[in-house]
């Protein structure tokens, strides 16, 4: 069934005509092409990197950026695309996160214009995919302590090391890898088949099942100088592609939410219990409907208001992380509340519910964790940084 | 080839109509409004023609001022250009006088072909294409369910009653009235989205499209039809009656 919307306090009325015709889109196409087979892709356990050149045709990849085939939206066009491919799967927005913001950003923005040249096109149409390798087996939350290795040998970078956790990892063309050098953190372009760069799949993921989700392992990996992205240099790189992905989550996990919300909502509806009443009439079911729809509401004028200030280019870290914080944590709240409303069918893969929710542990966890951005916050207020 | 294609603005299908008081149309204000079904399929056919045989397609909508939203989508879909015939009462128009207005804004453009859905799904007479190819002195086609051109020549299937079809072969130019499911619809690209902003959309009013003129019919009124509850037992064997239930669902409920 098509899905119409969520949208209690006309927020619609503070949308564009062309904004509005960007969510028509992607909302068709999932509706069209991800909704009729995510159960099955979510127990097989299988992405959606098939959709990857429909999805690059339509503008879906890196869709905020300009230039080199990309579709050039603002990023409230670029938000409201997120928000339904999420409510199609975190999976598959994980999927265009990555390529877009973790990817074809870096690569735009800290890029020589040969490295754009060969990827930037390749990567808007989806006839190249790529991922991002900044999480270690030791160093999470705090990328910081990285040890992956990159030494300079003659002409070549030298690369030794391990990633993991790195969604799209086994299906990438190319992975934008994060390295230490003397000369401080720096970003790699490495390439798929390249000698001593091998990726091995995390398998048993109950969350983000229909993800793709790798280690990459880099043993004596030689690139060429060409290789390096010649215009970020330290940490702040690959923490300027977060802010751009967690952007996008901050909308995204509505669209999320909004499917949990909307099953509960038409199913508390029809199912009668009690004097054949449906169980939509008792007080206590409605409470937990009023919360949703207030927090979908708030998230959703959070994100545009934030969505706003980056067309304005106004928009900070710590004010992303205000965003993403909020906005999952909603999230999974409206999964659990939802849930619950379901009663035993709550727990079943004929719903999305319990997919959502378990998508929605993960991007708690990844882009920065939940308390990672309660610090960010809280170090933006006080001035004390309370994670180092 | 220059292509025209008629789209209509209509209230969205799965709308909560309410009746105006006065019984002469429906209440607008808090209903979404979307193109015609059978017009996006008519102008997916005119945009895969264009591929095929190169040249323009131009959208063409008689509308109040929100149809150009509907118009936009057009162009971002891939139609090269529009012209609005901007009338804010066209509910009070009748078929002729809707057919005067359109054939007034397409005689100066001569296009080769003109492609019209085969029907409102608001109003529904299914007449606006037939009159506008008489106005125009063009043969037509009906109910049109593939297309084809060689040489100067259209050959197009019709769809008739039954499962049975009718081919026409017809000269250029001509109007064609496009059924739903003629092709598949594409999505609106974002990259479409954007470049709709810079196409050209000409707005005539109706007086520029050489006006209107007299009805010569009248909507009378506007009502939800009766509910008369009437119940069917089927009589004989598992079969048989299963036989006349389908029947039923097919040609009288209309849901297979
Ligand atoms: C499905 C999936 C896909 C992913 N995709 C990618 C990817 O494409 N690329 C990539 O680079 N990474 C990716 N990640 C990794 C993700 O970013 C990390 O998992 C995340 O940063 C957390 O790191 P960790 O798992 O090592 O947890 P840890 O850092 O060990 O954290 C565990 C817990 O400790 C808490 N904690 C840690 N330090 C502090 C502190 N100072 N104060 C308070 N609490 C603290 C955390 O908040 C958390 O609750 C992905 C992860 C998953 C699960």
């Amino acid at each position: 069934m098509a899905f119409k919307g969520v949208d209690y306090l006309l927020i619609d009325s503070q949308f564009s005509e062309q904004e509005l015709m960007v969510r028509q889109t992607a909302r068709q196409f999932i509706d069209d092409k991800v909704m009729p087979r995510i159960k099955q892709a979510w127990n097989e356990g299988q992405g959606f990197q098939d959709l990857a050149r429909e999805m690059g045709a339509l503008g879906f990849l890196g869709a905020n950026l300009e230039g080199y085939g990309c579709a050039g939206m603002s990023n409230v066009e670029y938000g409201l695309l997120m928000q339904e491919i999420e409510r199609g799967d975190s999976g598959l927005r994980s999927f265009v996160s990555v390529q877009g913001a973790l990817v074809m950003y870096p690569i735009m923005t800290y890029g020589s214009d040969a490295q754009k040249e060969k990827w930037l096109p390749k990567l808007a149409s989806g006839e190249a995919i790529g991922c991002f390798g900044l999480t270690e087996p030791d160093f999470g939350s705090n990328p910081a302590g990285m040890k992956t290795r990159a030494v300079l040998d003659g002409s070549d970078w030298v690369l030794n090391g391990e990633k993991t956790w790195i969604t799209n990892g086994s299906l990438a063309d190319v992975a934008v890898v994060w390295a230490r050098t003397p000369d401080g953190i720096r970003g790699f372009l490495v390439e798929r088949g390249t000698p001593g760069y091998s990726t091995s799949d995390i398998h048993g993921k109950l969350s983000m099942r229909a993800s793709v989700t790798s280690s990459l392992a880099f043993s004596d990996c030689r690139v060429s100088q060409e290789n390096m992205l010649p215009n970020g240099k330290g940490l702040k790189a690959p923490l300027g592609c977060l802010t751009q992905a967690r952007f996008g989550i901050g909308w995204g996990v509505i669209g999320a939410a909004m499917d949990c919300y909307e099953t509960a909502r038409q199913y508390t509806i029809l199912r009668k219990q009690f004097d054949d009443k449906p169980i939509a009439s008792h007080q206590l079911v409605q409470e937990k409907l009023a919360v949703m729809i207030t927090e979908i509401t708030k998230a959703q004028l959070l994100a545009l208001h934030c969505g706003r200030l980056k067309d304005e280019g106004k928009l900070d870290a710590a004010h992303v992380s205000m965003l993403k914080r909020n906005n999952v944590a909603m999230a999974l709240d409206c999964a659990r509340l939802s849930r619950d409303l379901l009663g035993g069918n709550g727990i079943m893969d004929d719903y999305p519910i319990m997919r959502h929710l378990c998508n929605l542990e993960t991007v708690k966890t990844y882009e920065g964790t939940d308390h990672i951005h309660t610090l960010v916050i809280g170090e933006r207020v006080t001035g004390i940084a309370a994670y180092k | 080839m220059k292509i025209i294609v008629a789209i209509k603005q209509v209230p969205a299908r799965d709308s909560q109509l309410k009746i105006q008081s006065g019984a002469q149309w429906i209440e607008e204000d808090d209903l979404t409004f979307e193109i015609n079904e059978p017009d996006a399929y008519a102008l997916e056919e005119a945009l895969q023609l264009k591929e095929k045989h190169g040249g323009e397609v131009v959208a063409l909508c008689l509308g109040p001022a929100r149809a150009a939203s509907t118009i936009r989508e057009a162009l971002a879909k891939g139609a090269d250009r529009a012209i609005h015939i901007s009338e804010e009462s066209i509910n009070g128009l009748d078929t002729l006088a809707v057919a005067k207005l359109l054939a007034g804004a397409i005689k100066s453009e001569a296009p080769d072909l003109v492609l019209t859905g085969l029907q409102s799904d608001d109003l529904g007479y299914g007449q606006a294409g037939v009159v506008l190819a008489e106005l125009l002195g063009v043969p037509h086609a009906t109910i049109i369910m593939q297309v084809s051109i060689e040489g100067g020549t259209l050959r197009v299937k019709r769809e008739l009653e039954d499962g049975w079809f009718q081919f026409v072969t017809m000269p250029l130019p001509a109007v064609l009235t496009i059924q739903s499911g003629i092709n598949k619809l594409r999505y609106a690209t974002l990259m479409g989205i954007k470049k709709a902003k810079t196409k050209e959309i000409k707005v005539l009013s109706a007086a520029d499209a050489g006006g209107a003129g007299t009805a010569v019919s009248t909507l009378d009124r506007v009502y939800v039809p009766l509910r008369t509850k009437v119940s069917t037992i089927f009589e004989g064997d598992a079969k048989s009656t299963a036989a006349q239930l389908v029947e039923k669902l097919k040609f009288e409920v209309r849901v297979l």
